[in-house]
This record gives C-alpha cells, sequence and structure tokens, in this order.
C-alpha cells in the first residue's frame, strides 16, 4: 500500500509523529533528544511502523518541522558567523532601530548580534537606490578581509549591501569571491534570502539565514540519510513558517524560513478544520508549555505576512528579539504557557509569565525541582487536570507540591485560600491571552467578538471555553488528536514558496505595466523551480499581493493582486483594491492622496483540494460518563463533583451538557456549566452555549 | 470568602483593571495604525487614556514618549474648567493644541470625548498626537514668538452632538501645508477614543457594572499606596542638582532642588535660566512630564501612570524660568531642552539612593531634518532650478550613560522611545544619501562601566544643488557627564565634510557638492575607568569601540601581542 504519509513535529520536549494512511490517522509522542534531535525522530517512525504495521515503502512523503533553528537562534548556538557590509554600516545591525522597547526599565539591553562587531566588516562599494553605481565594487575589495576570515576559522558568511534588492550584483561578485577563495563556507546573500527594502531588517534576516546554515545543513542531511538507511525512498519535505512545504534543498539553503514551523503547522490544520466546518471567521488558539499562539482564519486561509521575531530575551516583549522578514503565517505568539510562573506584584496583582518554568524544572507538582507556582499547578488544584492520568498516565502530578507552591507564592500574599489562588492565575493567564487576541484583531483591522474558535494544543483546551466566554464566542471546536494538532497539520500543508522583490513605484501617470509583468513573470519562474522540486505535478495556485501605503506613511498594507498578466487598468484597480481595505481597517479613505508600492510577493502553492463539508450531526445521543472528579466552581467558590467523560469512548452525536470534564491522553477539554459539548461526525468536540 | 465571580472580588478587581488598561492599549493602537505623522508612527509620540468623570486618570497606554506622561493628565482639568461635565452631550468632542493646556507645542492636538452609557456620563477619553504640520515655521528653534510657530486652536470643540466643525476643518486646512495629513490626523484622533469607548461600554456590560467609581476608586489607592511605598526607600531628605547644556544664544542651567518626604517626591527648579529668545523653551506641562518620568524610571517603575501614581511626585518651576515659559514664548522644540529633565533628577537621586542611578546621556534626540528645492533653501535660486523637492525628518540618537553593573546602550533613544527610520527608505524617497553610519570611536564616556557610543552620520545629495539642513542638538559644548568617577562622554559636534563647523541649533544652507557630517554625542561613563575589569576592555579594544590608547592611557590596560590583556604591565600602570 503505497501514498501513506508521515508528520514529524520536533518541540522542546516532545517529537510528535502523525501518519495518514487510507483514512486513518495514527499518531504519537516521544521524548526529543536534544543532541542528536534526529534519534527522535527516528524513534517515533520506528514505533509507529511497528504501531501501524507499515514499512518504509509504503510512504509518499515525510513531512518535517523542527524547532531546531529557533533554539540555535536563542541559545546564540549558532555557527561562527562573519558579516560584509557596505562601507560606513557595519553597524547597523547592532543598532537596531536605536530604541528602546522597554519605556521605564533603564536596564533593558538589546538582543546581542548574531555577530560581533570584530566579525563584521565594511566593503568598499555602492549602490543608489535606484540601482546607479556610485561607487564600484573593486577587484580586490576583500584582499584584507580573507586572510582574517581564513584565520578566525568563519564557518558562514552573511553578505549586506546597500540597495542590494535592486541590484544584487556586488553580492554576487563577493559572493563569487568568497566560494572560490574559501571553498567551504556557507554564503548567505541578503539579495537572495529576503531582497526587501530596510537595511536592518534584511541583514537581521540574513544573518540569521547564515548563524544557523551549517547546523541546519548537517543536521538535515543526517536525518535524510538515517531515512534512507531504515529504507524509505520518498521525498522529504520541510515545513516552513509560511504554512507551506518546501524541498530538502530549499530548506538547506534558506533555513530561516523553517524558524516557525510548529506554530505554521497549527495555524494549517486549523484552517484547513475551518473549511470541513463550514466556519467562515475562526480565531485559532494554541497553547503549550511555554506560549501561546492565536491566529485569525477567515474563509478557511489564515493571515499571511513577513514580518516576524525570533528570540524574544525580554518579558517576551515585541523589540525584544532579532527581526526577521520571512514569510509567516500571521498570528501573535505570548508567554502563557501551562509551565508560565505566576507571582504577586507591588500593587498586589497576580502577574502570570511571561517566564516560564519550561519542560525542567517544570511546575511544581512535576516533582523536578521546580519551585514556582505555574499555570499548570493551578489547573491540577482546580481539578482541571487529573494528577494521576497526565500525560496518558506516564507522568504523576503532585498534587500537595502544586498547592503548597501557590499557597506560598500567591495565597499568603493576597489572602486568599489555594484554589482561590488557582482561580485567579487562570483567570489572569486567560485575560491576558483574550487581551493579546483583542489588540491582534485591532492590529489586523478584525473582529474577534463573534467568531468561532478552534483550541489545540496540550493547554488550550483547558481554557477554551473560558476565554471563549472573555472573547464573546460562542462556538469551540477541539480537533481529534487536539495535544498534537501541528504534526497533523503538517500532513495538510501543500508545497509552496513565496518570493519578494523591493521595487518603488507611485500609482500615477509614470507607472510601467511593462515591467511589473516582466517583474512578476521572473518571480514566477523562481517560485516553480522551487515547488516543482516538493511538488512534481500538481496544478500550481498562484497568489500575489503588494505591500502598499498612502504617499508618506511609515508602514505597509498587504493588499492581493489579481492574476496577471496586466494592462494599463490594473493602477486603477491597485488603488481601488488598497483604499477598500484601508477603509475596512481604518474606517476612511484619504482623498487626492498619491498611493504607493515598496513590495511585491508572489506565492506559489501546489493545489490542495477542498475538504469535504462534515456531515451534519449525527442524532444526539447521551453517553455515559467513565466516572467523576471535583472540578472547582467559580459561582459557588467551592468544589462540586462533575462527570469525567473518555474522549476515546465518545461517539459522534453523544451530547455532554457542562459542566463536565473530557480527557484523552494529551489534554483535557473543560465543558463550562452553561455550554454543552457535541461529537460531531468526525469526532470532533464543538463546545457550544447551551441553549 | 466572596466568590471569585463577585465583581468586586480582588481577582475580579484586577481583571478590571487590566482590562481598562487593555482599553487603552487599544486605544493607542488605533491611533498609531492611523497617524500621519512620522513621530505618531515610528516614534509612539502619542498617549491614550480614561479618566472619571471628575477628570481622574485611571489608565493610560504606555506608549514610545514620556512627554505625555502627566501633561495629558492636566489637559483633560483645563477642557473641564472651560467645560463642565453637565453641558457635556453624548457625540461632543474636544479639542486644542494649546501648548500650555496642551502637551508643550503647537504641533500636538489633544482631544477629549465623553463616553456616554444610557445617557449617564461613565468617563472621558483623552488623545493626543503629533501632526505633521501646523503652519508657521514648522518644527525649528528659528520663531521668536508662539504667533511665528503656526496655527493656535484654543480648547474648543472637535463635534457638536455627532456633528463635526466644519469651520474648524477649513481653517485647519487653509492654515497647514499638508491639510490632508492633519486634518486626517484629527479625524484619527476622535475616532480612536470612539473605538475606546465602544469597548468600555462592552467592558461595563460584561463585569455588570454601571459606572467607574468603584473601580476607579480601587485603581487610584492602590497606586498611590504602590507609590508612597517605593518612595518610602528612598532615604527622606533634599537634593540638589544642577546641570548646564548648550542652549541657543547662550548656555541654560537647569537646576534642581529635589524633597523626599513620607508624602512623595517634590522636584523645584527654582534657580534655572530664564527663558530664550527662541523655541527651546518648555511649557510647565511638559517640564512636569519628563521630570515625573525621570523620578519614575528610579523609584518606581512597575506602577502604572495614573493620576494616584501621579499623585505622589509634585514638580514646580517658577514663571519666567525656560522651564516654566509662558504664553507668548516660543516654545515649538520645546523637546531639546525638556529631554534633559530625566539627567536632571537622576542628579539628584544619584545621592540619595546607592547604584540605581545611570550617568547622564545625550538625551536629546539627534534628527536629521533636511530639505531641499526650488525657493526652499536659502541660495541662489540658479543653483536650485532643477533640484528635486524634499522633506526628510529621520530620527537618530547618540549614546545613553553607563548604567549600575552595566554599560550604557550606544546609539539608543533616552528618554524618548523613537524609532530611527531606515537609511534604504531616506534614500528611496529623497535624493539624499547617507555615506556613512557608524558608532564613534572613543566616544563612550570611560568608567568601570562605560558610557553607549555615539554614532556618526554623513550625508549629502544626489544632485548638484544645495539643500537645507535644520540642526536641532545639544550637548556639543556641555557634553554628557560621568558619574561616580567617570568620565564624561563624548562631545557632539556638526560640521561640513570640507571642515567647516555649523551650528548646533538653527536652519542652515549646505553648499552643493559638501556632505554633512553630525557627530552625535556619547554617554557618560560610571564608576573609576581603572576599576573596569581589564577583559571587558580588551574586548572594546577588539570590536573597536575603544582605541589602544584610551585602553592605556584612561583606563590603563596594556595590551599583549595576542590582543589579550597584558596582567603583568596592566597591574603596573593601574597601581599608580
Amino acid at each position: 500500500m503505497a501514498g501513506a504519509r508521515l508528520a514529524a513535529d520536533i518541540g522542546g520536549t516532545f517529537t510528535d509523529i502523525a501518519v495518514e494512511f487510507d483514512d486513518n490517522l495514527h499518531t504519537c509522542k516521544v521524548p526529543t533528544t536534544p543532541d542528536a534531535p534526529e534519534q527522535g525522530v527516528l524513534d517515533g517512525v520506528v514505533r509507529t511502523l511497528d504501531e501501524t504495521g507499515l514499512g518504509p515503502a509504503d510512504f509518499s512523503l515525510i513531512v518535517h518541522g523542527t524547532t531546531l533553528a529557533t533554539n540555535a537562534l536563542i541559545e546564540r548556538k549558532g555557527a561562527k558567523t562573519a558579516m560584509l557590509v557596505t562601507e560606513g554600516f557595519r553597524d547597523a545591525v547592532e543598532m537596531a532601530y536605536e530604541n528602546r522597547f522597554e519605556q521605564y526599565d533603564i536596564y533593558m539591553d538589546k538582543p546581542p548580534p548574531l555577530v560581533p562587531r570584530e566579525l563584521r566588516f565594511g566593503v568598499v562599494e555602492r549602490v543608489d537606490s535606484r540601482g546607479n553605481v556610485l561607487i564600484p565594487l573593486p577587484d580586490d575589495a576583500l584582499a584584507s578581509i580573507i586572510p582574517i576570515l581564513r584565520s578566525e576559522r568563519i564557518d558562514a558568511v552573511a553578505i549586506g549591501l546597500m540597495h542590494s534588492y535592486v541590484a544584487p550584483d556586488h553580492e554576487r561578485r563577493i559572493a563569487a569571491i568568497l566560494k572560490s577563495e574559501l571553498p567551504g563556507v556557507m554564503v548567505s546573500l541578503s539579495s537572495e534570502v529576503s531582497p526587501e527594502i530596510r537595511e536592518y531588517e534584511r541583514w537581521s534576516t540574513t544573518v540569521a539565514n547564515a548563524y544557523v546554515q551549517p547546523l541546519m545543513s548537517s543536521y538535515l542531511g543526517r536525518l535524510s540519510d538515517s531515512l534512507s538507511d531504515l529504507g524509505f525512498g520518498c521525498s522529504l519535505c520541510l515545513m516552513t513558517s509560511g504554512g507551506g512545504l518546501c524541498s530538502l534543498e530549499t530548506a538547506r539553503q534558506f533555513p530561516i524560513r523553517l524558524v516557525e514551523s510548529g506554530p505554521a503547522g497549527g495555524a494549517i490544520l486549523a484552517a484547513r478544520l475551518a473549511q470541513e466546518c463550514g466556519l467562515d471567521k475562526v480565531v485559532s488558539f494554541d497553547m503549550g508549555g511555554t506560549t501561546a499562539k492565536i491566529c485569525l482564519i477567515d474563509n478557511g486561509e489564515p493571515l499571511h505576512s513577513r514580518r516576524f521575531e525570533v528570540a524574544r530575551q525580554y518579558r517576551f516583549l515585541k523589540g525584544s528579539g532579532l527581526p526577521l522578514r520571512i514569510p509567516v503565517i500571521e498570528m501573535v505568539e505570548i508567554g502563557a504557557g501551562g509551565g508560565s510562573i505566576a507571582r504577586v506584584d507591588s500593587l498586589s496583582r497576580i502577574q502570570v509569565g511571561p517566564d516560564s518554568a519550561g519542560a525542567v524544572p517544570g511546575p511544581a507538582c512535576y516533582s523536578k525541582g521546580g519551585a514556582a507556582a505555574t499555570v499548570t499547578d493551578a489547573n491540577l488544584t482546580l481539578g482541571r487536570i487529573d494528577g494521576e492520568a497526565f500525560a496518558g498516565g506516564t507522568m504523576k502530578l503532585d498534587a500537595n507540591a502544586a498547592a503548597k507552591t501557590l499557597e506560598v507564592d500567591v495565597g499568603v500574599p493576597l489572602s486568599l485560600s489555594d484554589e482561590g489562588a488557582a482561580f485567579g492565575i487562570s483567570e489572569v493567564v486567560e485575560e491576558n491571552m483574550a487581551n493579546a487576541a483583542r489588540v491582534h484583531a485591532v492590529e489586523s483591522g478584525a473582529e474577534v467578538r463573534g467568531r468561532s474558535m478552534i483550541a489545540f494544543g496540550g493547554g488550550a483546551p483547558l481554557h477554551a471555553a473560558s476565554l471563549a466566554r472573555k472573547l464573546e464566542i460562542d462556538e469551540v471546536v477541539v480537533p481529534v488528536a487536539a495535544g498534537v494538532g501541528s504534526a497533523v497539520g503538517f500532513l495538510q500543508a501543500p508545497a509552496a514558496y513565496e518570493v519578494v522583490r523591493s521595487r518603488y513605484e507611485i500609482l500615477d501617470n509614470s507607472f510601467d505595466v511593462s515591467a511589473l509583468n516582466a517583474l512578476f513573470s521572473e518571480m514566477r519562474d523562481e517560485a516553480s523551480g522551487i515547488v516543482r522540486a516538493a511538488a512534481s505535478d500538481n496544478a500550481l495556485v498562484e497568489n500575489r499581493t503588494a505591500d502598499m501605503r498612502y504617499r508618506g506613511q511609515g508602514h505597509e498594507i498587504t493588499i492581493v493582486l489579481p492574476d496577471g498578466p496586466y494592462n494599463y487598468q490594473i493602477g486603477i484597480d491597485m488603488i481601488d483594491r488598497f483604499e477598500t481595505s484601508y477603509e475596512a481597517t481604518f474606517s476612511r479613505r484619504i482623498p487626492n492622496l498619491d498611493v504607493e508600492v515598496l513590495n511585491w510577493s508572489l506565492r506559489l502553492s501546489a493545489a490542495v483540494p477542498d475538504s469535504e463539508l462534515c456531515p451534519p450531526d449525527p442524532p444526539a445521543t447521551e453517553p455515559e460518563p467513565n466516572g467523576t472528579r471535583m472540578l472547582f466552581d467559580p459561582e459557588t467558590a467551592a468544589p462540586m463533583e462533575v462527570s469525567v467523560y473518555d474522549r476515546d469512548s465518545l461517539k459522534p452525536g453523544n451530547l455532554i451538557v457542562g459542566p463536565a470534564i473530557i480527557t484523552e491522553d494529551e489534554t483535557t477539554t473543560i465543558v463550562l456549566s452553561g455550554y454543552e459539548a457535541t461529537v460531531n461526525a468526525r469526532s470532533h468536540i464543538v463546545l457550544r452555549r447551551a441553549p | 470568602m466572596a466568590s471569585p465571580k463577585d465583581p468586586f472580588s480582588p481577582i475580579r478587581l484586577q481583571i478590571m483593571w487590566d482590562r481598562l488598561i487593555a482599553v487603552v492599549e487599544e486605544q493607542a493602537q488605533a491611533l498609531i495604525r492611523t497617524g500621519f505623522s512620522t513621530s505618531t508612527r515610528e516614534a509612539g509620540d502619542l498617549s491614550a487614556g480614561v479618566f472619571d468623570v471628575s477628570g481622574y486618570m485611571l489608565a493610560q497606554a504606555v506608549t514610545g514618549t514620556p512627554g505625555h506622561v502627566n501633561s495629558m493628565a492636566r489637559s483633560v482639568k483645563h477642557f473641564l474648567d472651560r467645560f463642565p461635565v453637565s453641558e457635556m452631550a453624548d457625540g461632543d468632542v474636544f479639542l486644542t493644541n494649546d501648548p500650555w493646556k496642551g502637551t508643550g507645542h503647537l504641533h500636538d492636538f489633544t482631544f477629549l470625548t465623553p463616553c456616554f452609557k444610557d445617557q449617564d456620563l461613565t468617563a472621558l477619553f483623552a488623545s493626543t498626537c503629533h501632526v505633521v504640520d501646523i503652519g508657521g515655521r514648522g518644527m525649528t528653534s528659528d520663531g521668536r514668538t508662539i504667533y511665528e510657530e503656526g496655527l493656535y486652536i484654543p480648547l474648543m470643540r472637535f463635534a457638536h452632538a455627532g456633528k463635526i466643525d466644519q469651520t474648524l476643518i477649513d481653517i485647519v486646512t487653509a492654515n497647514v501645508r499638508e491639510p490632508v495629513q492633519v486634518v486626517g490626523d484629527l479625524h484619527s484622533l476622535a475616532t480612536c477614543n470612539d473605538v475606546a469607548c465602544r469597548r468600555l461600554r462592552e467592558m461595563l456590560d460584561e463585569f455588570a457594572l454601571t459606572d467607574l467609581n468603584r473601580l476607579g476608586s480601587h485603581i487610584l489607592e492602590k497606586s498611590k499606596s504602590a507609590s508612597l511605598e517605593a518612595i518610602a526607600k528612598v532615604p527622606s531628605g533634599t537634593y540638589r542638582n544642577s546641570m548646564r547644556i548648550d542652549g541657543l544664544e547662550e548656555p541654560v542651567d537647569l537646576v534642581a532642588e529635589m524633597t523626599v518626604g513620607e508624602d512623595g517626591i517634590h522636584v523645584d527648579f527654582s534657580g534655572s535660566s530664564g527663558i530664550s529668545s527662541y523655541g527651546i523653551n518648555v511649557p510647565f506641562c511638559y517640564t512636569e512630564a519628563y521630570a515625573s518620568f525621570g523620578v519614575k524610571c528610579i523609584v518606581a517603575p512597575e506602577v502604572p501612570n495614573n493620576s494616584g501614581s501621579l499623585s505622589t511626585i509634585r514638580i514646580t518651576a517658577p514663571e519666567g524660568t525656560i522651564l516654566n515659559a509662558e504664553h507668548p514664548a516660543p516654545v515649538s522644540v520645546r523637546h531639546v531642552t525638556g529631554q534633559m529633565l530625566p539627567d536632571v533628577v537622576f542628579g539628584c537621586l544619584a545621592q540619595a539612593v546607592d547604584d540605581a542611578v545611570p550617568a547622564e546621556g545625550t538625551s536629546c534626540l539627534w534628527n536629521l531634518y533636511a530639505y531641499g528645492g526650488p525657493g526652499r533653501v536659502e541660495a541662489d535660486p540658479k543653483q536650485l532650478a532643477d533640484a528635486d523637492t524634499f522633506t526628510v525628518l529621520s530620527f537618530h540618537s547618540g549614546g545613553a550613560g553607563a548604567r549600575p553593573g552595566k554599560d550604557g546602550l550606544s546609539a539608543t533613544a533616552f528618554p524618548s522611545g523613537v524609532r530611527n527610520v531606515p537609511v534604504e527608505v531616506t534614500e528611496a524617497i529623497s535624493p539624499l544619501i547617507v555615506w556613512r553610519k557608524e558608532y564613534r570611536l572613543d566616544s563612550g564616556g570611560a568608567g568601570e562601566y562605560r558610557g553607549g557610543l555615539g554614532q556618526t552620520m554623513e550625508l549629502g545629495l544626489l544632485q548638484d544643488a544645495p539643500f537645507a539642513f535644520s540642526a536641532l542638538f545639544d550637548r556639543i559644548d556641555y557634553p554628557p557627564r560621568g558619574r561616580d568617577g567617570g568620565d564624561n562622554g563624548g562631545e557632539g559636534a556638526i560640521y561640513l565634510a570640507s571642515g567647516s563647523r555649523l551650528n548646533g541649533k538653527g536652519t542652515q544652507t549646505i553648499p552643493r557638492g559638501e556632505r554633512v557630517v553630525v557627530d552625535m554625542p556619547g554617554g557618560g561613563g560610571l564608576g573609576e575607568a581603572r576599576m573596569r575589569d581589564p577583559r571587558r576592555v580588551v574586548d572594546d579594544v577588539r570590536g573597536g569601540l575603544v582605541s589602544a590608547d584610551v585602553a592605556r592611557s584612561t583606563y590603563r590596560v596594556a595590551i599583549d601581542d595576542n590582543g589579550d590583556v597584558d596582567e603583568n604591565v596592566t597591574q603596573k600602570l593601574r597601581a599608580n
């Protein structure tokens, strides 16, 4: 039987495996092996073959996502990297935005650059914003630099020249010199990694790519070889932060595009589920051990963007990380997870996160040395988690340890009972997530209220109903295999690649349509080669956008363009599309002001068949509870006995009236009082406000 | 125990407080997204806040500028004096750009919107932002009275019961250089208040509240007591400090006397210089904002801004001083002087608390403000005939002061929260070209903890034409001072690449073919240089931040042939 597909998602604690064959979905979790991450993947693959009875020859595709690149950036454990920049600009990557992201803390520091100053070298050359060469690159431009790169044993070099997004020639010539002089060194060009205007962001992206490239390239090589050794002959694709799959070769060339692959997989899962359930307006909610991710999905499609920040080092604050201009699925990520630590501040307010106890030492109840009160300790104390059945019963949680830290860290300072403290923590973390969701929606010109929520990841189903109530959301879907949502999402992602070009245009009479058609055709050729490598014969779908603004503004909004080629009317059409979108976001148009374009993008993806609509719910039936548990009731401020259901024993059509608890190995769904849960025809749990 | 669902249980009060802060953050976000002025968008030069019906501020968004910290709160009181709440109707919107009753210069508009729910006034929302132009001389120090600085809108109605005053719009349109953008910003201010009011109504419904009285008094009491607790950790007493800066026609002394007591902190600026004939004067509201910010940074950075926390900090300055310049003094670029005030306050606090206060830094922004084109530059019109018309304002910064236990931040704004504009963007929208933008060697004041480095920017024009450069710089004659034995930061400078010096303030013509070089100051050092860990000195030398000469002469660190610390020689150097 060919056609089975396998996804492997390496996270901080667990490596998740999902396999789809015929109409079956099989999932498992194995421990992540940080020293040789491919080992965890292989462990999971072997276990899966064993559990499913499939052989390597049965597989047509393996999809992989990993946090390896992200971790290297967070821990600053990448390659020894040098940077070559236009002379006079070697401090751009360190000056960053010349600002402080935290107003009142005089001790805040900016993110240290990945390349120290002594390894950033100026190169004589200069090009202006139209691509005219003001100072030609001398043939011996690198004569004094090469010996230093050699003696410093540099593994990777990033090249960033001014305006190289419009004139890449000097960067290419420098790369050619490096390749011939230093054959083993990997070279990243800003004109290839991120050909967009704004030198700091383009160079930051390029340096990050260079910094993780040797590590990722060797890791991906080892993984590919090991899978071959096991007998897998199918292609290996990588999940990108943009929600598409790319080939191994592309991943080795642009590893920075892999940073946010796990959350992107989650968003893809939510998008497909939205299509399947016929939900037009969705907010997806993915909560793990350290962070929560919230993403808006309209008409079955998440929003795409090219703005991301990796390795935020200061309270998860915007601005405290390294900016990356790579295709990403637009979402907000905040420091709110099961491991988030709670404390009481000088104003007697409970603060939760963004610092996390992580997997080690973990929450106090893990008994692994963690001494701080966390969200998981609160959930255990409230009765939402069963300490005896955590992670499928593989881990026993210590309720006394949880209660003790809650008492010390929060209860005593605020004169609250243990349950009161736990409830406070849970309310605050939910409020934090609700506020993040609202602000994210405002920034996207959208509303959260009235959407449907799709909740997955180990922590989300515990908090989903409560969060939904805060956001005035009436319907929550908890999908099958909610605990390994990202890996399941990988299986549903199309092969895709996005190409971007900066090219400044004012949409007036001077606008050159034929040049634009030529530009898009060149972009299509570039993307097509890459997508074909990951999907040889599917039909391809093209999505074009332009980043536009009123002349003089500082931020662009991304506008979807029609398919090309274009004629002279495209300028008027674009202005109209821009103004319509601007008005939708900002409630007005601005008359008599020119519109300008900074960037053009083209995303090419393999066509994916539409999801089949989920059949209507079977007639409602009442399942038998598998037991009862004491769950804290906020109305009476006391525990009350509620029914517990084992998700595996539920059948489509089952209707459960809250308050109730539904358990599965990787997560627990809380059905609040006032809500009812239906198991739909595809076995997804749907929570709705009781009529 | 009260049920956690009781709206006035401690947890509910906290959640409601957090929500109120979220409401004003959303209000600010709505303004940032729609604002036109670069300083609003990129620098966060704006403010948003919610007030109770008596005009007490309950929450304020944390934005990029301390300049509105409590100036906006004071502004609301002025509105209420002029328009009592009893006369306010649903749909009314009030505005002003009065520098003395708003936030310090004509470029800042403040809007106030009463928020009604079920016919009852429940709260007031205020917002402030900087508009791109207000007519007059523009944002320069050149004006001699407020009348030259632009259009002056007194406290008045922008909308009456939902109907916008078209006469006002027509007057603004006729008086400013970029009417579409300025009028657009006025609408943005009104809209962001509306957005916030809508959110507040939803919040009141969700928590089943009819008013903000109980929540408001909780916020004000908690914040006040937390602030007083923080102040109690500062030893009581009177601390004095004086700082001299370049000023314009003559140096300016900023003199402070800080009294720390049980009931709060009082800073008085008696003894400071008199008013200038040019626009670097500071209206008192702006003095109060930056001085309060300085106190809060050190004493109680975690307590949110509201009338409760701010009531514990009292600022005074005698009329007729540069820190309380009265109408009709010119005040357009009051930030150049006002942004120095946190340093003045820090100098007082450094005497009261150990190891908690940074050395002085560049403090005022070093923005590049250039324009060109026919009729816009004082030069031979023939030379300008073919020149492109452009205006560029891009924000940049020198070094900040060294901090206890940490070096100062290089090329980073403080106290302003401004973001820079990418050089590539400046070059794409104008004929300017930046030839150099990098750290200045040895500009960080030496010390056990080194001051942040300043940067040098060198710019010219791609066309063969002169252009205008409007300088608004300080710390050229009087650089940032070190603290506790630390050296001063490097002084700033501005000159033509060919050598001749330019003035630190005022609009000047850059002849064709010339480049301007701007050397931004470095921050002051903290502690004696010879106490600095020699390995960190070597790191600085390796990175090209400190020269080997200065390492040896000032830090007294010798470096061997491998570039490492020469322990023996260093020991000898440091022994003397």
